[in-house]
């Protein structure tokens, strides 16, 4: 009698997490469908008037020119730190004067892009879920809908097409300047010659690598901007769901940024 | 069941249900064009859902919906979109842009909807401010630094900037002190009493019934997605209606 209660309590269990998977998956389709749908309708949006240019303006001044100080930071470090691991490596096989060329490329076709967007994806992604989740909670969203605005064109296009435009150019910037703070680290205090360092760059690094980067950049500044004011319109219940909302925000934006970075990759270097 | 020739609001059959859940079932009734209309009911009884299915923001399962002799499902999104210009409304904590200060919130309607230039947007919100009792000095202060009478105020003067056919106002004394409660009560007479000559319908979602009686024209009873009573205000309180007395008597 035992054994076989302690069997059908074993049974249920397992049906309770085989339950509990498959009301995950559905749960996570679900959301997927949702983000989807919201996706088209912000491109649908995008194309009819009115355009509101200020609105653009104003998102491109927070999403790019407010990142500028971090991007190049974090570039500059960036750069420097891949001078100084390339070289004590490269050291050991005698090419230390492909330094150069090798931060270069590993910048421009991965590290730019990459951090520059996961960089974005916690600065910008997290403020425009925060926003626009605090004007959902306080009914500012509703009273939009109300005066006859769409929210969605309103609030959501304005950030996709400047997190679009401004990620790109975040990345050309930290690409930039880490490649001079890896010339400047390989030249001054690591004694590789100024004219070898340039010609390798020149003979290695080829505009398509820099293509390369910057498509990748410009699809993760999409995808961060949807992400950021996907979860922005989904909050629910007052200021727990907004931390909430800007918590799952930035997890997705990064984690989206690697996982396309992939498919990106795989597909770009066949092409480029 | 009170009925009005050419009414402002003329609901018809409505019924709204979410999966299994009736919110509105069945529910017919007409809102006259410039009285003051409250719908009273405990809460969960679908008054908001009734309001939103009032400005079309949700499309009823069944029923009809004219508002001002239009047919609300038979416009386009973008008519519809133009068409909730003809409508104002104050919410229930004001839901005041936070990045703009009194003014530019109720200038924003104008901004967005009309071609007035920059000195004529800003006179007209310095009329409507003054119309509904802010003082000047309150202009420019963002909505964190008003108090909730204040924001109401700038929530009223935003609603009737673009000089609505139709007033909502959604629990509009919620969550206020009893002397500011009855500021907004009479804020709410006067701006209906001042656009008297337009007619402009006043709809209110209240709990409040002191003040209901005080203020409203009419008064409709909501209970589980249904209007149970519906009177002129002068004669609810003496309503048969057991529920409607169990409200009044509270």
């Amino acid at each position: 009698m035992a054994s076989k209660t302690a069997s059908h309590s074993q049974k249920n269990f397992f049906i309770r997490q085989i339950e509990g998977l498959g009301a995950a998956i559905l749960d996570n389709l679900n959301g997927f469908g949702s983000f989807i749908t919201f996706v088209l309708n912000a491109l649908l949006w995008l194309f009819r008037p009115p355009f509101r240019l200020r609105l653009f303006f104003e998102q491109l001044y927070f999403v790019g020119n407010k990142s500028i100080f971090i991007i190049a930071l974090s570039g500059s470090f960036t750069g420097m730190v891949m001078a100084y691991q390339t070289y004590f490596g490269f050291k050991l096989i005698s090419v230390d004067s492909l330094v150069g060329p090798v931060t270069a490329l590993t910048l421009a076709k991965e590290l730019a892009p990459v951090l520059t967007g996961l960089i974005v994806a916690g600065r910008a992604g997290a403020a425009m879920t925060a926003q626009i989740g605090s004007m959902k909670v306080t009914e500012q969203i509703d009273a939009l809908e109300v005066m006859g605005i769409n929210s969605v064109q309103y609030l959501a296009v304005p950030r996709i097409v400047a997190g679009t435009i401004s990620v790109p150019m975040l990345s050309a910037l930290f690409l930039f300047i880490g490649n001079v703070g890896s010339y400047i680290v390989g030249t001054k205090f690591l004694s590789i010659d100024e004219a070898m360092y340039l010609s390798k760059l020149g003979e290695f690094m080829f505009l398509g690598d820099i293509w390369q980067g910057l498509i990748k950049a410009t699809f993760f500044g999409f995808l961060i901007s949807c992400i950021g004011t996907y979860f922005g319109f989904n909050v629910t219940k007052g200021a727990e769901g907004v931390g909430k909302g800007t918590n799952l925000s930035v997890v997705w934006g990064m984690i989206m940024v690697l996982i396309t970075d992939y498919f990106l990759t795989s597909f770009l270097i066949h092409i480029l | 069941m009170l009925t009005f020739n050419n009414p402002a609001i003329r609901i018809e059959n409505l019924t709204k249900t979410f999966g299994d859940h009736t919110v509105l079932n069945n529910l017919s009734f007409d809102i006259p064009k410039g009285k003051i209309t409250t719908i009273l009911g405990f809460s969960g009884a679908g008054k908001s859902t009734l309001l939103k299915h009032i400005l079309g923001l949700i499309q009823p399962s069944s029923g009809r919906i004219t508002v001002l002799d239009r047919n609300l499902a038979a416009l386009k999104d973008v008519e519809l979109r133009e068409f909730r210009q003809s409508f104002g409304m104050l919410f229930q904590y004001a839901a005041l842009f936070d990045s703009l200060d009194a003014i530019e919130n109720v200038a924003f309607p104008l901004r967005e909807f009309t071609k007035l230039s920059n000195d004529e947007v800003l006179s007209r919100c310095r009329n409507l401010l003054e119309s509904v009792g802010l003082e000047p000095i309150s202009f420019h202060k963002i909505p964190s630094e008003l108090s909730g009478g204040m924001r109401k105020r700038v929530g009223l003067a935003r609603a009737l900037s673009l000089e609505p056919d139709i007033m909502l106002y959604d629990e509009p004394t919620t969550g206020l002190d009893p002397i500011t409660t009855h500021m907004v009560d009479n804020l709410i007479r006067s701006t209906s009493e001042k656009h008297n000559k337009r007619e402009m319908t006043s709809v209110i979602i209240s709990h409040d019934v002191k003040a209901t009686l005080r203020i409203s024209d009419f008064v409709a009873f909501l209970d589980r997605g249904n209007i149970v009573e519906y009177l002129p205000a002068s004669e609810f309180a003496q309503s048969k209606n057991e529920l409607v007395q169990e409200f009044v008597n509270l």
